[in-house]
């Protein structure tokens, strides 16, 4: 490179130079990548508002974590290795790409300096490895066909010859990079001259040497070839990636800055319409495409069809109607189809009955696995909840759900119980005997509410996690209190299934009650509840799962655990949705069992951030999509492959689905389910005068 | 008592009703010394069939033939009846799918009062007949009393009046056909389409035998369903089974199932969860059939008994069809 | 098609015990909520199907006072045109047939083509609508759970009938039609279609609107009363039966038999 020779005219048949030929391909190039992509932008001009301008240095933090350094990719080692490579790669060769661009075909190409000359070594092994890495996933794809690729039949075809193709394009815009860079060296060895430096191993390298002995018209042909053919399979790349799955490329930088900030949450009805003003919105939800908002349509284009999402979604290992991969293919197909590059944009028709399918939409157990799993940090919730609105809104709600929906409207829970026995739970006798539980009705003041929400008051199953959890408050000496019948439903899964307007009087009334109350903390045993008060609520006092209060108090010494009495059971912790991935409450539960003497605990091959729902809390319980399997059963199956017999969780939810999937998959005598509070309940070590009443837990086992 | 008693003699095929004694057995009810009248309604040999075998029971059977009349249309009906009907007349018609369609517009075009759906009758005073009704799916019943002075239409529910034995009389088949003459409706019935095999309605069912894990294996399903038969009942079930896929969908009781409002329930290896219990509506005498004592669904039943259902129910069965072969 | 349904609101007792109040005279209302009878529901959807396919109107009307209105809203959120409250001192009271006086005076105010109402109410006895049609002189139906519009004459219907069978019928308009549940799945009517529909004006109508004699209607001029409510007496918890397997079927037997589900 130092003293590069000048080097005969580029020109087309000694004619027409060829820099006013690659010029005209790239200005033909840009040209045509910017129409496609004023096209591709169509529809999200037309999109609902979304403001994603806020904490902007939030978003460059995430931007270098989830963007530049690829932080979810690991997850999956080979392809996600793999996709590291060539994301560095590109990263690399991306000032080189639109270097030689610029500048190939000008005789003063060579780059001054040192600097320069490291960063064309660099690029020379990224080009490499991109194209080892290129050519891995090819092979991949060809003979190893992972599973979560492909597409169900009725879903039509996979798209292996696309994903083929443009990993060739890929290896071909390496290979002609470099073959232009082999050819120029051997032209200057041919001419005497010092070639510039290549680096050992690396593919011009490689190259250099194939072509020593060619002739020197053949070499200025390939060389003129190479650089034509690289300027060529650029521009149709960059053309053809707004057409597919590659989109990514471009579109990653911007869905990775706007992407979703706040875990547990959901969007709005509609951003930057207030509450007081919904009324006024005429229609609710998404129901047409251009229901979506901006950012949900950029997600569309940015899926890069890789499959993880579905490949975490319990309802989609359930054989529910219902993959998130899909749901967002489906959604670019149209947006592709009805908003087309060529042509006019038609007119948009229902979603629902159309691309989705209702049972579709109702399958969705807001988990979040998809989300926690999305390399580009996609997001599924908040569009299945906008589906959802858009449903209630139409009056398109299963009889089931519509029933649960009037009773929570009259009766504030949604099996329409009455409200003066929301804390009958409370009036059994033996647990009066030993524990007193103090409602707030004005009279009465507490430092702590306990907020039962409804499953825990009113399922006779459940209201024993209720006591055992009103029995450890009182053994850690808290001064606390609740509702009764003045607490309504949370509301937390109204909301998750679209009933907004019901959410809103549900939160306004409890928001109200709780102010009234004069509490200084709120503790729940249900994540659920915890999720909304924190989340959904505003203004709430601090709120904490029974699940951190008593890994605190153990910590603290407050309260003490006796030994495990079977040391042959052995103890696993299945993660609630809305504990842990929404919450990232992962290891109070944890630090709680460890400090029980004795206690054997595994680890299932899903924990944590990867868990695996039980089926679907809330509403849910109401709603039964098609399944092949019930999801709590595979879950109960992974605690077994775990070689555990005691599955401890944290949520009423998850109780239901978990102690239903163990009898269904009879299971009965072999596995137990056991909530965390039940269990540290039985574990307590009491004052002996109350070691009479600390018999009580036997219920447990009933 | 002056007024007079009729009753609607509901049949098919030539064969009676069990609402044809069960009217009977009201009518004493209303006045123990009542001997009431019965009104069939039909065609050819088949209603003559039928007249003949009430004339045991009933002293006067008014025939009324009619081509028009062959298939009970409750409009075609009701124009006969208006005819012939005495002024202060009382008529019992079953509360069933066809007594529903006659029972109100006759009682408009008498003149005369309606109850519906009774389930009781205390008798008569002064001037009102005094009934007993069910209201809220039978969780709270009524005293009703009803204004007999200018004739009444009284719906009774099938099933609710226990025939009694009385001796027989020697009735007479008078043939009023004559006196109704033509009859035209603007309801006309065209056919009847025959429910699928299987296609059981659980919610409507009045008695079910209710079948949860405890059944333990697809396999032993067949000892319910063989019960069913014997008390003429079907098999209703919890999730778990639908689940297992021993069941269809549509014979699930629950939330998240069918809501049933039978008169029994033979729950059958069914702990009682919540979620079953909700679909369980109408105040059903309960029988709880568990090797648990302590499963809920004890709290709830009215009748409980701690056995293996898999040893009990065939043991049933057997009782029931020995029952059933004695009384044939 | 122009369709009347009539409606009414009725306590949802389906997921509580209903108690008695002190008197015995009245089941306790207190902890009661109140929704549309549920049949009325189907009824409204089936109205609100066929007028989307012939087009025309659905108008609810309820017999009631002003408390009634809630369900009037609730089915015009649900896609109701009208909603009419037919209120009057003169008609507390009534009974089926007052109900029935009263629903024939405001048909006869108008011109249906076609008036529905639900099978049964909970606190009722499956008799308005055949009670309204005689009145009127129109055909009726009852257990109607599929209808199906042949032209503007007539209707082709079913009704349901014993073991699930479905007797089609051929029925003249106008005519009543009391509609059995499970006709249709109704929609949903969420808190925010309610509230869209809140403000609107709901007409009401009295007797002398109607053209129905005071006399004819209310307490006075009913046939059927009410004396008292009652609870049928039901145990508390089990009673366990012993004894052999045996023993235990012939007293089974024996009970069922006297609840009426052995013959």
């Amino acid at each position: 490179m130092i003293d590069r020779a000048p080097i005969p005219g580029y020109t087309l048949g000694g004619q027409l130079p060829a820099s006013a030929l690659c010029l005209v391909i790239q200005l033909l190039g840009l040209a045509c990548f910017f129409y496609i992509v004023a096209k591709r932008v169509a529809p999200l001009m037309r999109a609902e508002r979304d403001l994603r301008l806020d904490r902007p240095w939030l978003r460059l933090q995430k931007l270098m974590k989830f963007w530049f350094a690829q932080w979810k990719h690991p997850r999956y080692r080979v392809a996600g290795t793999l996709h590291l490579f060539i994301f560095a790669g590109f990263i690399i060769l991306a000032t080189r790409a639109f270097y030689l661009l610029i500048f190939g075909l000008s005789d003063d190409f060579a780059a001054p300096g040192a600097v320069a000359r490291i960063y064309d070594i660099v690029a020379d092994y990224a080009a490499t490895l991109v194209f080892l890495a290129v050519s891995a996933a090819a092979i991949r794809r060809v003979f190893f066909k992972p599973e979560r690729y492909s597409v169900p039949a009725k879903l039509g075809k996979g798209h292996p010859v696309d994903a083929i193709f443009l990993l060739g394009l890929i290896a071909l815009l390496m290979t002609s990079e470099s073959l232009f860079e082999a050819s120029r060296a051997a032209i200057q060895m041919q001419r005497g001259l010092t070639p510039e430096f290549l680096p050992l191993l690396s593919l011009p390298w490689l190259l250099k040497d194939v072509f020593a002995s060619a002739s020197l018209a053949a070499l200025w042909k390939l060389h003129l070839g190479a650089y034509l053919v690289d300027v060529l399979t650029f521009y149709f790349l960059l053309c053809y990636r707004p057409f597919g799955i590659q989109f990514h490329v471009e579109t990653s930088l911007f869905n990775v800055f706007f992407a979703k900030l706040d875990r547990g949450t959901v969007k709005p009805v509609r951003w930057g319409v207030s509450d007081s003003q919904l009324d006024q919105v005429k229609s609710f939800g998404v129901k047409k495409f251009e229901d979506f908002t901006w950012k949900h349509m950029l997600d569309f284009y940015s899926c890069a069809d890789c499959g993880r999402c579905s490949d975490n979604c319990p309802a989609n290992a359930a054989g529910r109607p219902l993959s998130p991969r899909f749901l967002t293919t489906k959604a670019r197909d149209y947006a592709f189809q009805h908003f087309p590059v060529f042509g006019k944009s038609n007119n948009s028709h229902a979603l629902i009955g159309g691309i989705y399918s209702e049972d579709e939409i109702w399958s969705c157990t807001t988990c979040g696995a998809c989300e926690e799993e999305c390399p580009l940090l996609i997001e599924y919730i908040d569009k299945i909840v906008d589906l959802r609105r858009g449903m209630v809104d139409d009056g398109n709600v299963p009889k089931s759900i519509q029933k649960a929906l009037k009773a929570l409207e009259s009766r504030g829970n949604p099996y329409g119980k009455m409200e003066k026995k929301k804390a009958d739970w409370t009036k059994d006798k033996e647990f009066q005997q030993s524990c007193e539980v103090k409602v707030l009705n004005g009279s009465s003041t507490a430092e702590t509410l306990f907020f039962v929400d409804s499953i825990t008051s009113y399922d006779d199953r459940i209201q024993a996690i209720g006591r055992a959890s009103a029995r450890i408050l009182t053994e850690a000496g808290e001064d606390f209190a609740i509702l009764g019948a003045a607490e309504k439903d949370s509301g937390h899964d109204v909301r998750r299934f679209g009933e907004e307007t019901l959410f809103m009087a549900l939160r306004d009334h409890n928001t109200d009650a709780i102010k009234a109350s004069g509490v200084k903390r709120i503790v729940t045993s249900d994540p659920h509840a915890f999720n909304a008060l924190k989340h959904d609520y505003k203004d709430m006092p601090p709120v904490e799962h029974i699940s951190q209060l008593i890994a605190r108090e153990v910590k603290s010494g407050k309260l003490q655990l006796n030994p495990v009495e079977n040391g042959n059971n052995v103890y696993t912790y299945h993660d609630p949705c809305y504990l842990g991935r929404h919450n990232q409450v992962y290891d109070d539960p944890r630090n709680v069992l460890d400090a029980v003497p004795g206690l054997k605990r595994v680890e299932m091959a899903r924990c944590r951030d990867r868990s695996f729902c039980c089926g679907g809390g809330g509403l849910m319980l109401f709603y039964e999509p098609q399944e092949e399997e019930r999801i709590g059963v595979q879950r109960v199956r992974m605690a077994a492959e775990a070689g555990a017999n005691v599955i401890v969780t944290a949520c009423p939810f998850c109780m239901v689905n978990i102690e239903d999937a163990i009898k269904v998959s009879g299971l009965e005598g072999k596995m137990t389910a056991i909530d965390l509070a039940e269990l540290v309940d039985q574990q307590l070590v009491r004052e002996p005068a109350k070691e009479q009443d600390a018999k009580v837990p036997d219920e447990v086992h009933a | 008592m002056t007024a007079r008693i009729f009753a609607y003699i509901v049949h098919k095929d030539g064969v009676l009703d069990d609402t044809a004694a069960e009217l009977l057995a009201a009518a004493k009810k209303i006045d123990p010394s009542a001997s009431p009248t019965a009104l069939v309604t039909g065609s050819g040999a088949e209603l003559d069939t039928v007249c003949n075998s009430l004339c045991t029971s009933y002293a006067e059977v008014w025939k009324i033939a009619s081509e028009s009349l062959a298939y009970p249309n409750a409009e075609l009906v009701r124009q006969a009846l208006t005819k012939l009907l005495p002024a202060g007349a009382l008529v019992l018609v079953p509360h069933n799918h066809f007594g529903i369609d006659l029972g109100p517009g006759l009682s408009i075009k008498m003149n005369a009062a309606f109850v519906s759906d009774v389930v009781g009758i205390d008798g008569v005073d002064g001037t009102a007949l005094k009934v007993v009704r069910q209201e809220f799916g039978g969780q709270v019943s009524t005293h009703v009393r009803c204004n007999i002075s200018s004739g009444a239409v009284i719906n009774l529910r099938p099933g609710a009046f226990k025939p009694v034995q009385s001796a027989p009389v020697a009735g007479v088949v008078i043939d009023k056909s004559a006196e109704v003459g033509a009859v035209t409706a603007k309801r006309r019935y065209l056919t009847t389409v025959v429910a699928e095999a299987g296609d059981v309605d659980i919610s409507k069912e009045p008695v079910l035998i209710s079948i949860g894990r405890g059944i333990q294996e697809k396999d032993n399903i067949g000892i319910a369903e063989e019960l069913a038969e014997a008390m003429g009942a079907v098999v209703s079930c919890s999730r778990p089974v639908v689940d297992a896929k021993w069941l269809p969908k549509s014979r699930q009781v629950g939330s998240s199932g069918q809501t049933v409002k039978p008169k029994i329930y033979l729950a059958c290896g069914i702990s009682g969860s919540f979620q079953h219990l909700a679909g369980l509506k109408g105040n059903p005498f309960i029988v709880a059939i568990n090797k648990n004592p302590k499963a809920p669904i004890f709290q709830v039943a009215e009748v409980g008994i701690v056995t293996d259902m898999l040893e009990f129910l065939p043991e049933l069965t057997n009782k029931i069809r020995a029952m059933k072969q004695v009384s044939v | 098609m122009e369709i009347l349904v009539c409606a009414r609101r009725v306590p949802d007792t389906s997921e509580n015990e209903i108690q008695l109040n002190g008197a015995g005279n009245d089941i306790e209302r207190d902890d009661l909520v109140y929704s549309i009878n549920e049949p009325d529901n189907y009824a409204v959807e089936e109205a609100l199907q066929i007028v989307a396919k012939s087009g025309g109107n659905v108008t609810v009307a309820t017999v009631g006072t002003d408390e009634d209105e809630e369900i009037l809203r609730r089915e015009m959120a649900m896609g109701a045109n009208h909603g009419v409250l037919l209120s009057d001192d003169a008609f507390n009271g009534s009974d089926g047939k007052g109900i029935a006086t009263v629903l024939k005076g405001f048909v006869q105010k108008n011109r249906f083509d076609l008036v529905l109402t639900g099978v049964q109410a909970e606190d009722g006895g499956a008799q308005v609508g055949g009670m309204l049609a005689a009145m009127l002189d129109y055909p009726f139906a009852s257990l109607v759970n599929s209808i199906e519009v042949v032209d503007g004459t007539k209707l082709k219907i079913s009704r349901e009938i014993e073991g699930g069978n479905r007797e089609m019928s051929e029925i003249d308009l106008p005519c009543v039609l009391s509609i059995q549940t499970g006709i249709n799945e109704p929609r949903y009517v969420g808190m925010r279609g309610i509230r869209q529909v809140a403000s609107l004006e709901i007409p009401t109508y009295g007797a002398s609107d109607l053209g129905v004699d005071a006399a004819s209607v209310g307490e006075a001029a009913a046939n059927v009363k009410r004396d008292d409510y009652f609870v049928p007496v039901l145990g508390k918890g089990a009673t366990i039966l012993e004894g052999s397997n045996e023993e235990i079927a012939d007293k089974l037997i024996a009970m069922m038999k006297a609840k009426g589900g052995l013959q």
